[in-house]
């Protein structure tokens, strides 16, 4: 059983919690991720690692109410349990000098792109890190990572803040102006994870996506998450989550995300949430 | 008074009920059929059946006690060599092993060791499982990767000799193949639970959610433990390699298996995974997990559930058993086919695989007659879902962390006769060694390995 010590809302939509998990808070880097189940009929779901507090065993969670499971995971309430918490799984961030880096997030993505752009700040790169959401309301962790990066810059698709439109049109422009970046990180929906690489690719501009599949285990057993990355099939629990951007067939893990979309709105429907 | 040629019969759920639910397939035998089992036994002196069982059961004398209608004698008599028999009874290819050394075979079938292990077993559960009194403590501490048969049979039996023992589950069950793998049908889920509540009230500690190699480092497990034993078995399913095998509708076995078994997906809405299973379905591949994966296909509602093999129902691995259930409940077999490509709809979604006839050439190196392909036979089958059970390969995990363990040529890792690996202290035993292979083989490793702990920790 693992504790929720600490709850807070970031969004309509996203709600972040520190889970009491020492050995995974004590072992935690950035890029990996933990598989939660809820309760004993729940569904094991993969949530990125947003932050590790070694000190006191804490693990932060930040995820978007989407379906059954994280949409029950929302009214959980400080003091509560989580049944199983297991992680931390999937291969660390290569976290290095590059020298300029532009960090790209975009909604819910946003949540695990944050502890890398810490670690690459730590190390000493020119942090440069585009948010993008539908609008202002959805937007999260700006502060913090203001706080770890040299310049920020936001896309709304409304309008509501920073620029009106995708954190590719940002790059774009950005790049227009002359900015250079040895490496780009793009965490996101997979679209915009697709739109971004395809606009790096044109620049030369290496670019790492951390994917998101449909998983099982978490621990390589099942193969649910396979995704295809250079016409190779590979596991993204073990041999990711983080890929060459540019290596990744993008519509085929659209397509294998909607596996079970049927199945997912009829679970919602019974269970009352949607 | 001539012995009976034949076993007695063990009443089974009729097939067009049974592929209705997930309940199990055999009823198992009453007490007086037990009995009357039991009195078929010659009781040879020099035991021919105990060769043939990894684990050592003194057979005869087992059957002995049952005869007499000692059932409890005949449980601790297995008990002394078997932790897990309700699981053996059941899943053993007992065929092959004790029963194929049966000296009834001569005249007709073999005495059914299985089914007997099976009913003492269950009459255990049933009337409430007595646990053994506690050793005196050996103050040494050795941790177990891995809660499969391989590391909870290593487990219990360390835990008896007074060692302080402690398993580290990456999952959120115990079991292994037992709970993700095997169907509820053939082995249910409560007995495998009973079966590991019997190990933890011994004394094994079991804690869930502990990837070693990434939860805990592989350098804090050496430090704190005396001795340590591998038994993460062989986890990683292996592919086709074949166009449009990422489509929607493609599973690998384990994937299918694991939403269904521990996932429980064949009560979803109940649960909460799903699992989609369509109208036709075609498993590849004619192992046990094959025959387990089209059988449960039916269950589940699929209109027709194919199995789909490259050679003749000769060369199948699965135990015959299983080929009979899986036929009786009307899985059709497509024999010398393969499969070259899956097609699918402008969604993405499976919606027929494109096979080859097959024919059989010469024997390979399995001693197997070799299946080539017939050109120009290609043909296409309509299918919403496949399942790609064609074998699973050793957990990378372990050895991707601890690189100076000595690995196989197949990635396994290597052990001598005893269950020891090239690292003093460190241990292995059960699929990781092996390769994929069954239940009593990896109990057989993990009491090999208990014994070489011992001797090791001892000196
Ligand atoms: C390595 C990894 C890290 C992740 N990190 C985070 C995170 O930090 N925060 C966060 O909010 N989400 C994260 N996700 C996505 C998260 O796992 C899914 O949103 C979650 O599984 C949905 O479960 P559900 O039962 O609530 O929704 P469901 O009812 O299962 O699904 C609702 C909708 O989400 C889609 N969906 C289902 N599973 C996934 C999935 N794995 N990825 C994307 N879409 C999915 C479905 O197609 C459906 O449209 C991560 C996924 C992976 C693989
Ligand atoms: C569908 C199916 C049907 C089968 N049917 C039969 C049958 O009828 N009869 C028969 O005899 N055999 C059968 N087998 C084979 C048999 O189940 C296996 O040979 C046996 O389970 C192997 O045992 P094991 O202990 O070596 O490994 P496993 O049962 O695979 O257990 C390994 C355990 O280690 C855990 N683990 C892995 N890595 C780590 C890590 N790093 N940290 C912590 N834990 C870890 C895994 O989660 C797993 O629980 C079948 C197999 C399958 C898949
Ligand atoms: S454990 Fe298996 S091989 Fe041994 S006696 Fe029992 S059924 Fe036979
Ligand atoms: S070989 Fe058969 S008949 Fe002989 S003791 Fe063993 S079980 Fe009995
Ligand atoms: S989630 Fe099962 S292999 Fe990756």
């Amino acid at each position: 059983m693992y504790r929720i010590v600490e709850k807070k809302t970031l969004s309509e939509t996203v709600k972040l919690m520190k889970i009491e998990a020492p050995y995974i808070a004590r072992n935690a880097k950035a890029g990996q991720f933990v598989m939660l189940r809820i309760d004993e009929k729940g569904e094991r779901i993969p949530l990125t690692i947003a932050d590790s507090d070694r000190e006191n065993g804490l693990v932060t969670i930040i995820f978007m109410e989407i379906g059954k499971t994280t949409k029950e995971l929302g009214t959980l309430k400080v003091g509560d349990n989580i049944l199983n918490f297991v992680g931390p799984l999937g291969k660390p961030s290569e976290i290095e000098r590059y020298g300029r880096v532009a960090c790209i997030g975009g909604g819910v993505g946003i949540a695990p792109l944050y502890p890398i752009i810490k670690a690459l700040k730590q190390v000493g790169n020119h942090v440069t890190s585009i948010l993008g959401a539908r609008n202002k309301s959805l937007l999260i962790l700006e502060e913090e990572i203001n706080n770890w990066s040299d310049e920020l810059y936001i896309a709304t698709d409304d309008g509501s803040k920073g620029l009106k439109g995708f954190v590719s049109d940002v790059l774009q422009k950005l790049i227009d102006e002359g900015k250079t970046f040895d490496i780009a990180w793009v965490v996101g929906p997979v679209i915009m994870m697709k739109v971004v690489a395809n606009l790096t690719r044109k620049y030369n501009i290496k670019t790492v996506v951390s994917l998101n599949p449909i998983m099982v285990d978490g621990t390589g057993m099942c193969g649910s998450c396979r995704v295809s990355v250079g016409g190779k099939t590979m596991f993204a629990c073990v041999d990711g989550p983080e890929f060459d951007g540019h290596l990744v067939d993008y519509d085929n893990l659209m397509q294998r995300n909607n596996r079970f979309i049927e199945e997912e709105r009829e679970s919602c429907k019974l269970a009352g949430v949607l | 008074m001539a012995v009976r040629k034949t076993k007695y019969e063990m009443p089974e759920q009729d097939p067009r009920e049974r592929i209705k639910n997930f309940d199990e397939v055999p009823y198992g035998y009453d007490a007086d059929t037990a009995i009357k089992e039991a009195q078929r036994c010659l009781q040879c002196k020099d035991k021919p059946c105990v060769l043939g069982c990894p684990v050592g059961i003194d057979i005869p004398r087992f059957i002995a006690a049952i005869k007499e209608g000692d059932f409890d004698k005949a449980i601790k008599i297995i008990k002394e060599k078997s932790n897990l028999p309700a699981v053996c009874g059941r899943v053993c290819p007992y065929e092959e092993q004790c029963e194929g050394n049966c000296r009834l075979k001569k005249i007709g079938e073999p005495v059914g060791i299985g089914r007997l292990e099976r009913f003492v077993a269950d009459y255990e559960r049933e009337k409430g499982i007595t646990i053994p009194s506690k050793p005196k403590p050996i103050d040494k501490k050795v941790v177990v990767i891995g809660a499969g048969p391989a590391g909870l049979t290593c487990a219990g039996d360390l835990v008896k000799m007074g060692y302080d023992v402690t398993i580290f589950e990456a999952l959120h069950a115990p079991g292994g193949v037992l709970m993700y793998g095997i169907p509820e049908f053939r082995l249910p889920k409560e007995i495998v639970k009973a079966e590991v509540d019997y190990i933890t009230k011994l004394g094994v500690k079991i804690i869930y959610d502990v990837v070693v190699g990434k939860t805990i480092p592989m350098e804090e497990i050496l430090e704190e433990y005396d001795a340590v034993f591998i038994g993460t078995g062989a986890g990683l399913p292996r592919f086709l390699g074949i166009e449009g095998e990422n489509l929607n509708g493609v599973y690998s076995a384990n994937e299918f298996l694991t939403r269904v078994n521990l996932m429980k997906a064949y009560l979803f809405t109940e649960y909460d995974t799903p699992v989609k299973i369509g109208r036709i379905v075609a498993t590849f591949g004619a192992g046990n997990v094959a025959m387990d994966c089209a059988r449960t296909a039916l269950r589940l509602g699929a209109k027709k559930s194919y199995i789909i093999y490259r050679r003749t129902e000769k060369e199948m691995p699965a135990r015959e058993e299983e080929i009979e259930h899986a036929k009786e409940e009307g899985v059709e077999f497509k024999l010398l086919t393969n499969p070259i490509r899956f097609i699918g709809d402008e969604r993405g979604n499976l919606k027929a695989v494109e096979c080859i006839r097959m024919k059989l050439g010469e024997p390979d190196e399995s001693g197997r007659r070799r299946p080539i392909p017939i050109e120009g036979s290609e043909f296409k089958i309509d299918i919403d879902t496949a399942l790609i059970a064609i074998g699973q390969s050793p957990n990378p995990l372990i050895p991707q962390v601890m690189k100076d363990l000595k690995l196989g040529r197949k990635g396994n890792i290597e052990i001598d006769e005893m269950g020891r690996t090239n690292i003093p202290g460190i241990f292995a035993g059960g699929d990781i060694a092996t390769g994929a292979a069954t239940v009593i083989l990896a109990m057989g490793a993990g009491k090999k390995a208990a014994k070489a702990i011992h001797e090791y920790l001892s000196n």
